[in-house]
């Protein structure tokens, strides 16, 4: 199956060329590049169940009898942009018919496609509901978690285009070399810096560890990071990321290197390369406002820390 | 502190004087005891940010007394009972005496708790924790909001990265080596396979610590995460050792209705209410002391009583409501932000204005590799293998009994994991290594050779999808002989077809399709154990409900199952040996338990 669904591809050459522009455009344009070959072998056992039927099935005695309803499905056209680096010189867009659910989610897509069509398909994962940051990708070109994308959101009479984050190197499909970003994320010294061991807990008002709450949220997803056109030509940029994980440290009044991270982040790499266009807060899944984040340290560099 | 490594005939060889496994609370808290006096390696499948510990939400218990009376021999109290008595009380003692450092360590670290008015850390009410043996629910779970989790983990990796731990980030363990010396069975080393590459590794360690998580994805309504599969507790059973107590699997009363996504109990802590489909607040028939706030086993099962009982609601009456429509939009925002999250993203309900519907999920293992309070393995009910440790919730101490309390596990894993990191490297600093066998890596090797190149028919993930709906339908909140007859059939059956299974990437580079295929075998092996394990405690205790037999019985079953393996893997089914293991009694004799 796995071998039909490879020569299923477009490798003409199909690149994204407006990074920040409108999705559905670029659906379209996909469109038309595919060779519209979506098997229905491919879309085999797609009668599975839904999300919303296991709940009563405990100790397998009957529950008083109900309407059954059940749950509408419909088909989604995702087309993953797919590279083994085993075989492939360069990456290919591959498309695949999938019957979703209305509380499904892009990551549930995956799956499906990968338990029942073409198993090769690689991609991290793990705790499917937005807390681990595993599962990073670009869906219609903006970045976003599979696991927190619903399905019910998106234009499903168009295609949903799946890809991997940008600006860290491909290694196979939806994976990316993860080490250059956790290694800016440990350049900026990501843990508390304090003297002295006190007896119990130090102190803390609700009002110092509100200052600094929003960024104490970060997953390290890399979402925001690879959604950022500078790190895109410029590796070397700390990136969004490192800079909310400095302002967890910068802004907790507990900290006492403030200053260091300050230095580090002043550097050449630094803070100021940020353009505030905004594409990390907007990829942030946890809410985060990065950019603002960003800003109060370039504030701190001006001003000094206020807390 | 550089890796050691070399290369022969393909293998990567590297040794280091402790060798963690698993990159979650309790092995990252190991390595911060190890790495500063000893050459550590922590070998993860995933990158340590994305642990499960990281999914944990409400709090971690400690009798710090900051907002209202407290001490920790009433913590221990609860343990025991919340355990239903099969807790090992020396264990639980020690669990709650070390619980207060272990809140400050995380604090010093720099875990940004919430506070209270005068900037200690705060304290929040949850299932099961009690003021004076019982009398009214205490405020125990030191907290972050509602992922505390998520701060104890990302804590535990920067002060990781401050220390200079060396992570080996995608790499599976897949195998023990265990050798003879003096007679003695000591360890050797793990073999782990390099997701990236598809190279084999062999890790040589003086000391060995296993942290490697659960086993949830052996049902399919769960809490746990995709990767949760029992490896490390599989290898450790496949090595001939005992697993401990494996019939008690606790059920989290609140998952999200049909998906499984944990809502916290914090919620219940700070005030939120079940309530069935005439809106009744059912838990006070239940507990009427404690009503919401009963341990999970007693509110898992009241749930399921509900919906059996015909007042369950929704369209197929197949769950109830948690209400928190009274808490108000301030404190759902502020000390409970995720779940409320959770809620609205999942299942388009907003917890402000609207009840959630919920139902009980598979969430944690309560049993698992059995050690004892230094964190040493155990080979029967006491020989310990010399080297070789266990920490958080792939080991069984027993602190949680037949049923766990909340906020203890967070707890676990820092108590436990600090202890095995501390005595692991202790371990090191006298022991010498204990040579590998020329053929250490040949096991791993063949297996993954076998499933590569296998040219079966069979789906793994059907055969994974069959496992965890016959054991969410016959080993779940309620069992019976009967249904775990049919448990134990089905998964008999699953093991035939697994060794047919097909691998269609056959491709070295992030082969996930091979690594499914290899958790899938331990999922068959540890749910057999489970269900094994369950059919011979013929009493009902904790999270183990019999419904054929629904009471506790002391006399003969107050002790911890010890299951064997008592064959090499034939196919159908392993031989399972059972036996038992006192349980350590210190204050408390068992007593009816009540809320």
């Amino acid at each position: 199956m796995a071998e039909s669904e490879q020569k299923n591809e477009n490798s003409a050459g199909f690149e994204r060329e407006a990074e920040t522009g409108d999705p559905a455009a670029q659906a379209d344009a996909a469109v038309e590049a595919t060779t519209a070959d979506a098997e229905s072998a491919m879309s085999s056992s797609g009668t599975s169940a839904a999300p919303v039927d296991s709940a009563a099935e405990a100790a397998d005695r009957p529950v008083e009898a109900a309407p059954v309803e059940v749950p509408e499905s419909f088909t989604v056209t995702l087309i993953v942009r797919r590279y083994d680096p085993e075989v492939d010189d360069e990456p290919r867009w591959v498309d695949y018919d999938v019957q979703m659910y209305q509380t499904e989610r892009i990551l549930d897509a995956l799956h499906r496609i990968k338990w029942e069509q073409d198993p090769s398909l690689a991609f991290r994962r793990s705790c499917a509901h937005g807390v681990c940051g595993s599962d990073a990708m670009r869906i219609n070109g903006k970045n976003r978690l599979a696991c927190k994308a619903l399905v019910k959101d998106f234009d499903i009479s168009k295609p949903i285009y799946v890809e991997a984050i940008k600006g860290l190197p491909l290694e196979k499909d939806l994976i990316v070399d993860m080490e250059p970003f956790f290694d800016s994320f440990r350049e900026i010294q990501p843990f508390l810096q304090a003297s002295g061991k006190p007896e119990k807990e130090r102190h803390q008002t609700i009002a110092q560890r509100e200052r600094f709450d929003d960024t104490t949220k970060c997953i390290l997803c890399a979402a925001c990071t690879t959604s950022c056109p500078v790190f895109w030509t410029d590796g070397q940029y700390f990136g969004p990321a490192a800079i909310v994980n400095a302002h967890r440290f910068i802004f907790d009044s507990r900290d006492e290197a403030s200053q260091v991270r300050l230095d580090i982040l002043n550097d050449r790499e630094g803070v100021w390369r940020c353009r505030t266009t905004f594409n990390c807060t907007d990829a942030c899944p946890r809410g985060i406002q990065v950019t603002k984040a960003i800003a109060e340290v370039k504030q701190a560099m001006l001003t000094g820390v206020k807390l | 502190m550089a890796d050691h490594s070399s290369v022969t005939d393909g293998i990567h060889y590297h040794q280091h004087d402790v060798v963690i496994v698993g990159a979650g609370g309790a092995g990252m808290r190991a390595a911060i005891e190890a790495a500063p006096k000893a050459s550590t390696a922590v070998i993860t499948k995933l990158y340590p940010t994305r642990s499960h510990t990281g999914a944990a939400q409400g709090g971690m218990a400690a009798a710090l007394a900051n907002v209202e009376e407290d001490s920790n021999e009433w913590h221990t109290y609860d343990t025991v009972k919340g355990g239903d008595y099969l807790t090992d009380q020396d264990s639980a003692e020690i669990l709650t005496r070390e619980a207060i450092d272990a809140v400050y360590d995380l604090e010093n670290m720099g875990l940004p708790f919430n506070r209270t008015p005068d900037g200690k850390i705060d304290q929040r009410r949850f299932g099961g924790h009690t003021r004076d043996h019982g009398k009214a629910p205490v405020r125990r779970a030191c907290y972050a909001a509602d992922r505390t989790g998520h701060m104890i983990l990302q804590t535990l990796y920067q002060n990781c990265v401050k220390h200079g731990v060396e992570f080996f980030n995608e790499f599976y363990a897949l195998d023990l080596i265990m050798a003879e010396v003096d007679g003695v069975k000591r360890v050797s080393g793990v073999v782990a396979y390099e997701l990236a590459t598809g190279e084999i590794h062999v890790f040589q360690g003086k000391s060995v610590v296993f942290a490697t998580g659960g086993f949830g994805k052996i049902y399919k309504t769960t809490s746990n995460a995709h990767t949760l599969t029992g490896d490390g507790v599989g290898i450790v059973w496949r090595q001939g050792l005992p697993l401990e107590d494996m019939e008690f699997y606790q059920f989290h009363p609140t998952g999200l209705a049909g998906l499984g996504i944990l809502l916290t109990e914090g919620a219940r802590g700070e005030g939120a209410i079940l309530r069935n489909a005439s809106g009744e607040r059912f838990m006070e028939r239940y507990a009427p002391t404690i009503k919401d706030l009963a341990p999970r086993d007693i509110v898992a099962r009241s749930m399921v009583q509900e919906v059996l009982d015909g007042r369950g609601a929704g369209p197929n009456k197949d769950y109830v409501y948690l209400d928190c429509t009274h808490l108000g939009a301030e404190v759902l925002e502020t000390k409970l932000p995720d779940i409320t999250e959770f809620a609205r993203t999942y299942l388009g309900v907003d917890p402000v204005v609207e009840r959630v519907p919920v139902y009980p999920t598979a969430h944690y293992a309560m049993g698992g590799i059995p050690t004892n309070n230094d964190a040493q393995v155990l080979s029967d009910n006491e020989t310990v293998i010399p080297g070789l440790y266990a920490a958080g919730e792939c080991a069984c101490v027993s602190v949680h009994g037949a049923n766990r309390l909340g906020t203890n596990s967070l707890l676990d894993i820092n108590v436990f994991g600090k202890r095995a990191g501390n005595n692991a490297v202790a371990y090191a600093q006298t022991a010498d290594f204990v040579d590998l066998p020329a053929d250490a890596a040949d096991g791993v090797v063949k297996m993954l050779a076998q499933l590569r190149e296998g040219e079966g028919t069979e789906s793994v993930a059907e055969i994974r999808k069959a496992l965890q709906e016959t054991m969410d339908r016959n080993a779940q909140v309620f069992r019976t002989e009967e249904t775990l007859q049919t448990a134990l059939a089905d998964i008999a059956a699953l093991r035939e077809r697994y060794p047919n299974v097909r691998i269609h990437d056959r491709g070295r580079r992030f082969n996930t399709d091979l690594l499914e295929a290899v958790e899938l075998g331990f999922l068959l092996d540890l749910a057999e154990v489970v269900v094994v394990s369950a059919i011979n405690r013929k009493e009902s205790r904790g999270a183990h409900m019999r419904d054929d037999y629904p009471t506790r019985d002391d006399v003969n079953y107050m002790q911890h199952t010890m299951a064997y393996r008592t064959d090499a893997e034939t196919g159908a089914s392993q031989g399972i040996r059972l036996d038992w293991k006192p349980v350590r009694v210190t204050h408390y004799q068992p007593t009816e338990r009540k809320y």
